[in-house]
């Protein structure tokens, strides 16, 4: 497919337009790009959302509607199965859930990891360089490679069925990340607003309370948006760790549900998308750090 | 100060070494046992369960899934990530939007993608009707079951959630690219394919190579999405279980702690070997050993 995509687009877009963010300033605003451009961009999106609304769709139509069509859309529309999901303890209790552990895990991870970074960054010690290789390390270990001995840790400490069984490990985890995205910006802060803090009478705890850790709110900001979208929607933890559905987050609900309904499709459906609603606005809202965040980390 | 480190730096590397090195250690003792996970492990075998493993059709065939969907997975998304990237970073409309809307399959849990794609795919499924509508009837298959497809359909399924990921640090690795770079070779005279050859890939090369490490590491370790659609009885018929499915059912299921933890501890040796060779004869240039030195 390349030889003929590449040909249109040399006919199409003709220069770099790439990352020319000025331009001269009679065409600059209001350009619009070439119509093939448009053209894939809207296919790309397409084939991205097809499947979301898919899922958001089912959920307004009956079983029925969905047998002699799979691929139709509602037709009538029916509220009834979001209306019913809504109504159920079992959808709201998975809800609390899921956003219970996902704040506490956002809240251990953001501290622990910013008070750790802020060690590695601004610390002068022999350790210093270990530390830093140690979380480096643990972004080698995924959670499902330890996940067996994991659970038998935990259940050594009385947590199997227990929220905190699945929110201490998600802290640990959620380290590595932490600390390889605040270290950077920690160092970043010039070492001028430290020395005027000194020359104030400011120990450098104080320093860390005062200046850091409002300095680097944006950094702490896209570090809590990872680990609260990595904690909603982990799987792996919830799945070995938690038994009874009055225990289960969302991911464990979606697929129990889904197991439990599985002739009831239009339902499944409508469970499935009311439980994907939170990430979506979750991340509409903060698109801008979070994709800021993530490419600010490859950067590095 | 000692104080002010051990206070500031304590909590996090108890958490760490309490909750990640440790049962990672603990795998690796376990892999030395054949234990079926009551009382302490006691009936030592060695080198054993490694040895099983070697010779394991089944580790073998689950193996081969993995690098398959490893060598599968950066030669489908990252040229297409690039051209996409290449597209989208043109002074177009709704910008924004566009990136809002391609991340979307990426920010969705693994369960919600397993649960609506293995509705859609179903032999009755939307995919097949949809096929039927447009007119392309004979093109229906058994997308999840059939054993020749399945491994396919999870490839489609893996790049249409993670290509969205790749797009967008594709175009941050763009827009870093300073521009007078472009308009000093525009003026020279090369054309629009020689600035891409010689000038945009090049200069996304880190990025490229940064995108592909986090790739490997994912692919070698894929495990929520062929559990959630194939479960992990039928993954084995499909042909889409991969080593971490296989470790799960030996371990958890089948009660073989032992063996379980064995594989654990390969498929970490597996990712580490791969990740050191990847380091360092690609990534060098770009991390100056910031992993393996320990420099900060």
């Amino acid at each position: 497919m390349s030889a003929t995509t590449a040909r249109s687009w040399f006919s199409t877009a003709a220069g770099p337009n790439g990352p020319s963010g000025r331009r001269t300033g009679r065409d600059a605003p209001q350009k619009w790009g070439s119509p093939f451009t448009y053209f894939v961009a809207l296919l790309f999106i397409g084939v991205c959302i097809a499947p979301v609304i898919y899922i958001v769709l089912g959920g307004f139509r009956t079983n029925s509607q969905i047998t002699t069509s799979p691929a139709g859309l509602p037709h009538p529309w029916i509220t009834a199965n979001y209306v019913n999901v809504l109504k159920s303890t079992r959808f709201w209790g998975e809800f609390a859930n899921s956003v219970l552990v996902a704040l506490a895990s956002t809240v251990g991870i953001v501290v622990l990891g910013l008070m750790v970074s802020f060690v590695i960054a601004r610390y002068d010690f022999k350790l210093k360089g270990a530390m830093y290789s140690l979380f480096a390390a643990g972004l080698m270990f995924p959670m499902v490679i330890a996940i067996t001995p994991l659970y038998i840790v935990i259940k050594d400490l009385g947590l199997v069925d227990n929220l905190l069984g699945v929110i201490v490990p998600q802290i640990a985890f959620g380290l590595p990340t932490t600390v390889i995205i605040l270290v950077p910006f920690l160092r970043a802060i010039p070492n001028e607003i430290e020395e005027a803090a000194a020359i104030d009478g400011t120990s450098r705890l104080g320093f860390f309370v005062r200046m850091v850790i409002p300095l680097s709110l944006p950094g702490v900001v896209t570090v809590g948006i990872l680990a609260f979208i990595g904690s909603w929607n982990n799987y792996v933890l919830p799945l070995y760790i938690l038994n009874s559905q009055a225990n289960f987050t969302l991911p464990l609900g979606v697929q129990a549900f889904s197991s439990q309904y599985s002739t009831d499709t239009a339902k499944v459906l409508a469970f499935t998308s009311l439980a994907m609603l939170p990430a979506l606005v979750f991340f509409s809202i903060f698109e801008k750090r979070i994709v800021g965040g993530l490419t600010g980390a490859v950067k590095g | 100060m000692r104080l002010e480190i051990a206070l500031l730096s304590g909590p996090a590397i108890l958490m760490f070494l309490a909750f990640v090195i440790f049962p990672v250690a603990l795998a690796a003792y376990y892999g030395f046992y054949r234990w079926h996970g009551y009382g302490a492990p006691t009936d030592w075998v060695g080198l054993n369960n490694y040895k099983l493993i070697l010779t394991d059709p089944a580790f073998q065939q689950v193996l081969k899934h993995s690098f398959m969907i490893m060598g599968l997975s950066l030669i489908i998304q990252g040229p297409l990530a690039i051209i996409l990237a290449l597209l989208l970073n043109q002074k177009i409309r709704g910008r924004s939007v566009i990136r809002v809307l391609i991340f979307v399959p990426y920010i969705i849990s693994e369960v919600i993608v397993g649960t609506g794609w293995s509705l859609m795919l179903q032999g009755d499924g939307a995919m097949n009707d949809l096929l039927r509508k447009i007119g392309l009837g004979s093109l229906q298959a058994d997308w999840l079951s059939d054993p020749k497809l399945a491994i396919w359909t999870l490839m489609a399924i893996i790049s249409w959630k993670y290509i969205g990921f790749a797009v967008i640090l594709m175009l941050a690795g763009l827009q870093s690219i300073p521009e007078e770079l472009f308009e000093a070779a525009q003026i020279d005279g090369a054309s629009y394919w020689q600035i891409q050859r010689r000038i945009t890939l090049p200069l996304l090369g880190p990025t490229i190579r940064i995108w592909a490490f986090l790739s490997i590491i994912g692919s070698l370790q894929l495990f929520d999405l062929v559990y959630i659609i194939w479960g992990q009885y039928v993954s084995g018929t499909a042909g889409t279980s991969t080593m971490a499915i296989y470790m799960l059912a030996q371990g958890r299921n089948a009660g073989n702690y032992g063996y379980g933890s064995a594989i654990a501890v390969v498929m970490f040796l597996v990712s580490l070997i791969v990740a050191l060779i990847y380091q360092r004869f690609v990534l060098r240039r770009d991390l100056r050993g910031a992993v393996t030195e320990g420099t900060v």
